[in-house]
């Protein structure tokens, strides 16, 4: 029986959730192919995850003990490399995310195995897999499949999957970890400053700017425009960079998930795909934006094909 | 020391673009070429470097593509550095990021460089793979998504910071050689001045094939990659209602849903 293991992501003695949206698209594979699911847990005190990865299809957790509670990249690609070694398994899924993006291409590189990122659709054909993901900016789709690869390592783009919630009593193993000297070393965490602030992640209302605003000296009217309206106001990530707004009103995958938001106003925002893993959720999204090809009109509900200014300049009419 | 900065000149496509007869990519004749926005901000960072130590770093970028990929060489240069290198042949066509991966590890040990610099994606295809693949390759320590880098060219390692999820950063140590890649927004970039711009044209740029860097036939293009594209297709998408009319009456329509849905209508 085919093997696919699910490497499990945390920090800070949190699970991920990521990884338990991997879990479900392992369990659907397990229900086309019959593989096995093994989820790999490599931390401290990997002890600690066992009951929130006992869920869904899986059969086995493999306990891996490393001398770090956070993510490093020579411990994970140490560990998975040596269960990889053992137990052949045709797939390595870990969610798509920044510590993902620091040891999943190295395990495949290694080891030459088959490697997609970012995927968010699985499929076996004629026994071997096929992954698809997105091209030129989301704009186009490819599939990808990996001629001659007896393992595949895939990252699996987070919201795509919903989380593993169904219990399980999966085998429990453990591994001995390959002894390794880590190469980096864990200094500590900083988190923004938000003292003061407004929390994003709680606005029920948000107006948010992106680069068509153009000017910093153009932020003002905006932030006004959200007073007068009674909304918070957030925005893209170059607006933060800019240091145009405090990084904490930063929506997106590098800034806050919005998710207590009803309505999600998007002015001069063009939609990248980690823009979008912040609010793509949000029911109602109102996108106004000059270019009508432009990716925000594929998630919202309400598009205005307009100049920014000018539906500021009229909306601030119907709030005074 | 020497520090290497991949670049990449993206692909971006025409509002109508075409599919290659085989169905595996876009249409040539529709894609415009440009520098990757994160590029801008790893080169600054080797730039910046570079200026702090004159006399022990030197930045030098290094790209892999067909002639057009030296308007991306030229451009860095427009800014500083005094030489640019190349990589292509035509046996890289249907390369992956694990082929380009190991071409700049290959250019990294020729140069004995003591850093890569890549960007943590690009816009065209968002892989986040290449930088992290000349790791593999080189065997030298790594971090993906770097937002502060701070280096002492005498040390033994540089103290930097990778972004998280929810702005938050971790702060961590890396041993020297090492591969990075670099993150929007961990400086502001400069623009070329047209002294500058000028003077680019003038610089070296050195151009390698993979045999030259040490590459099999089995090691480039499709048998050297990590994956194949067998298919790429325009997805169904959603498609927003569109409120039309002059912006009084847009804004007007505008008002009417938020006022709705708030129920202060």
């Amino acid at each position: 029986m085919a093997e696919i293991l699910v490497i499990a992501s945390h920090r800070s003695g949190e699970l991920n959730p990521g990884t338990l949206e991997v879990i479900t698209a392992a369990t659907e594979l397990k229900q086309a192919t019959g593989n096995k699911i093994s989820v790999v847990i490599i931390a401290d005190k990997p002890d600690q995850y066992v009951k929130a990865l006992s869920v869904g299809g899986v059969d086995e957790i493999i306990k891996v003990s490393v001398p770090q509670a956070e993510f490093q990249p020579d411990y994970y690609e140490s560990v998975v490399l040596a269960v990889a070694d053992e137990r052949k398994p045709q797939l390595i899924l870990a969610p798509h995310g920044v510590d993902a993006w620091s040891f999943m291409p190295v395990v495949a590189a290694k080891r030459r195995y088959g490697c997609a990122t970012d995927v968010f659709e699985i499929r076996y054909e004629d026994g071997k897999p096929v992954a698809v993901r997105a091209a030129y900016a989301e704009k186009m789709h490819m599939e990808l499949d990996f001629p001659h690869k007896e393992t595949v390592v895939l990252t699996i783009r987070g919201n795509t999957y919903k989380p593993s919630e169904t219990s399980a009593t999966p085998a429990i193993s453990e591994f001995q970890a390959p002894a390794v000297e880590p190469r980096t070393r864990h200094i500590g965490f900083h988190a923004p400053d938000t003292s003061g602030d407004v929390d994003i992640a709680q606005a029920e209302y948000i107006l948010s700017i992106g680069r068509g605003i153009a000017e910093e000296d153009n932020v003002e009217q905006f932030n006004e425009l959200a007073d007068q309206m009674g909304f918070t106001l957030g925005c893209s990530r170059p607006i933060a960079d800019n240091g145009w707004l405090p990084k904490s009103r930063q929506v997106g995958q590098s800034g806050k998930t919005v998710s207590n938001c009803k309505l999600y106003l998007a002015m001069g925002i063009s939609g990248s795909v980690q823009h979008m893993a912040g609010m793509k959720h949000v029911q109602t999204i109102v996108a106004v934006n000059t270019d009508a090809e432009a990716s925000i009109f594929n998630i919202a509900r309400y598009g205005i094909v307009a100049d920014l200014f000018d539906i500021a300049e009229e909306l601030k009419q119907h709030f005074q | 020391m020497k520090i290497l900065v991949a670049i990449k000149l993206v692909a971006a496509l025409d509002e109508d673009f075409e599919i290659r007869e085989d169905g595996c990519d876009a249409d040539p004749d529709y894609l415009d070429y440009q520098l990757n926005e994160w590029d801008d901000y790893s080169w600054e960072v080797a730039l910046q470097l570079a200026e702090k130590f004159p006399d022990k770093i030197e930045a030098i970028p290094v790209t892999v593509g067909p002639e057009r990929a030296e308007a991306g060489l030229r451009k860095c240069l427009a800014k500083g550095g005094e030489r640019g290198i190349r990589v292509w042949d035509e046996s890289l066509e249907g390369s992956d990021p694990m082929v380009i991966g190991h071409l700049l590890a290959a250019v990294a040990k020729r140069e004995q460089a003591t850093m890569v610099l890549a960007g943590t994606l690009a816009s065209d295809h968002a892989y986040a793979q290449t930088g992290m693949c000349a790791a593999a390759e080189l065997g030298w320590a790594h971090i993906a998504v770097v937002s502060r880098l701070d280096l002492d060219p005498e040390a033994s390692e540089a103290n930097v910071r990778r972004e998280l999820e929810g702005g938050i950063e971790e702060e961590l140590a890396i041993q020297l050689p090492a591969v990075m890649t670099i993150q929007l927004g961990i400086n502001e970039p400069r623009y070329a001045s047209l002294r500058g711009i000028k003077q680019a044209k003038a610089k070296p740029l050195e151009t390698l094939t993979p045999s030259e860097l040490g590459l099999s036939p089995q090691e480039v293009g499709e048998a050297g990659s990590l994956s194949q594209v067998r298919r790429m297709y325009i997805p169904e998408k959603g498609q927003a209602e569109l409120i039309e009319g002059t912006p009084a009456e847009q804004a007007t329509r505008l008002a009417e849903i938020i006022k709705e849905l708030r129920g202060d209508a």
